[in-house]
C-alpha cells in the first residue's frame, strides 16, 4: 500500500496576538481549504475556532487568509494554493480577530449601514408592486452588485482599509452604489452624503485589489468610480 | 479624504495640466539661443501676465500637494484629526510662501 501523502498546514491560533501552529493533514484527491480546517478541528484539535455555513460559496462566512491572500475557503481547492506541500491559513485581514480563524465582522457590516447601503422606500406595502424594466441602464448597473455574498474578501484585500480604519471599504460602497441606482429608492441624497465623508468613496486609490480578489468576479472599484462621478456632479449642482 | 478635499485636488489638477504644458513649451522655446538669467528676467520682470501665470501655478500646486501629502501622512504615518489638518495647513502655507516668494523674485522690477 502506498504511503499516504501529507501536507503541512500552519494555522493561526490566538487573538490579535498569537502564533501559527503547524498540523500534518492527509491529502485527498478533492479537498478544499475548508475541508482541511474542518479536518484539523475534528481530528487534531477540537478547540480550533473557525466559521462556515453553506460550503458551496453562497453564504460568505468561510473567508480566510490563505498564504496571505483572502479567499473563500469552501471553493478554494488545496492543490491550487499548496506550495511545496505547505500552506498557511489565517484570519481575515483588516478585522479584529476573536479567536483563531474567526474574525469580528461587526466593523464590516456597521460600515454597510454607515454607507447608507439600506433601502429607503418610496411606497408602502399597500401600493401595487412597481414594474422595473430589466434592460434599464440603472438596473443593469445594479446586476453586478447584487451578486455580493458579504464575505469580506474585498475588505480584507483593500490596502486603503488597512491604512485608514475609517474607510467604508469596497463592499459597503458597492452596496451604496446598487441602492443609489435603484429606482425604488427614495433618498439618494442620503447615500451621496454618506459616501462623501471622512471615510467615504473618495479615499479609494483605485488599486483594484477588491476586483482582483472578489470570489464572484465583481468589481467594487467600478462601483466606487460611479459614486465618485455622481458625488462630483452633485457637488456643483448643490451649489448652483 | 472628504468630497471637498477630493474636489479641490481634482480641480487644481485640471488647472495645472495646461499650465504644465505651457511651462514646458516656454522652457523649450527659451533655451533655443542659450540660457541666461538676464534673458529670463528680461521676459518675466514687470510682467503681470507671467506673475498671474506662475502665481496661479503656485496656488494650484500648493493646494494639490498639501492634500496629497495629507493623505500620505494619514495612511502611512497614522496622523488623524487636528494634528493631520494642522500639518496639512502648514504644508500649504510653506509651499505658498516659498512659491510666491520665487514668483515675486522673478517678476518684481
Amino acid at each position: 500500500m502506498p504511503k499516504e501523502q501529507q501536507m503541512s498546514v500552519s494555522v493561526w491560533r490566538g487573538g490579535a496576538t498569537g502564533a501559527f501552529q503547524s498540523f500534518d493533514v492527509k491529502m485527498e484527491d478533492n479537498q478544499t481549504v475548508l475541508d482541511v480546517v474542518a479536518w484539523i478541528q475534528q481530528y487534531a484539535d477540537p478547540t480550533l475556532s473557525y466559521r462556515y455555513a453553506c460550503r458551496v460559496g453562497m453564504c460568505g462566512s468561510c473567508a480566510m487568509m490563505v498564504n496571505g491572500v483572502p479567499r473563500w475557503t469552501c471553493r478554494t481547492h488545496v492543490n491550487k494554493v499548496l506550495k511545496d506541500g505547505h500552506m498557511e491559513i489565517g484570519p481575515l485581514r483588516n478585522l479584529p480577530v476573536i479567536k483563531d480563524l474567526a474574525t469580528d465582522m461587526d466593523p464590516f457590516f456597521d460600515k454597510w449601514i454607515a454607507a447608507e447601503g439600506l433601502h429607503h422606500p418610496t411606497q408602502t406595502r399597500d401600493d401595487p408592486i412597481e414594474t422595473i424594466d430589466p434592460a434599464n441602464a440603472a438596473r443593469v448597473e445594479i446586476n453586478a452588485g447584487i451578486e455580493c455574498i458579504n464575505c469580506s474578501v474585498c475588505y480584507a484585500a483593500c490596502d486603503t482599509v488597512a491604512g485608514n480604519p475609517d474607510y467604508l471599504g469596497p463592499a459597503a460602497l458597492q452596496r451604496a452604489w446598487s441602492v443609489y441606482n435603484d429606482s425604488k429608492d427614495a433618498n439618494k441624497q442620503a447615500i451621496l452624503d454618506a459616501v462623501s465623508g471622512v471615510g467615504g468613496c473618495h479615499n479609494c486609490h483605485s488599486q483594484g485589489s477588491c476586483a482582483v480578489h472578489c470570489p464572484n468576479d465583481l468589481n467594487p472599484m467600478n462601483a466606487i468610480a460611479g459614486l465618485k462621478r455622481e458625488t462630483a456632479r452633485n457637488f456643483f449642482k448643490r451649489r448652483t | 479624504m472628504t468630497l471637498r478635499l477630493y474636489m479641490a485636488q481634482r480641480i487644481t489638477a485640471l488647472v495645472m495640466a495646461p499650465l504644465v504644458l505651457m511651462h514646458i513649451a516656454v522652457m523649450i522655446y527659451a533655451i533655443q539661443g542659450g540660457l541666461s538669467s538676464a534673458e529670463i528676467l528680461g521676459r518675466t520682470q514687470g510682467s503681470i501676465l507671467w506673475f498671474a501665470f506662475y502665481g496661479t501655478f503656485v496656488v494650484a500646486v500648493s493646494i494639490h500637494a498639501a492634500i496629497g501629502l495629507r493623505t500620505v501622512l494619514s495612511e502611512w504615518a497614522g496622523l488623524r484629526g487636528t494634528a493631520l489638518n494642522a500639518v496639512a495647513w502648514a504644508i500649504l502655507a510653506l509651499l505658498l510662501i516659498l512659491g510666491m516668494q520665487a514668483v515675486y523674485g522673478v517678476t518684481a522690477t
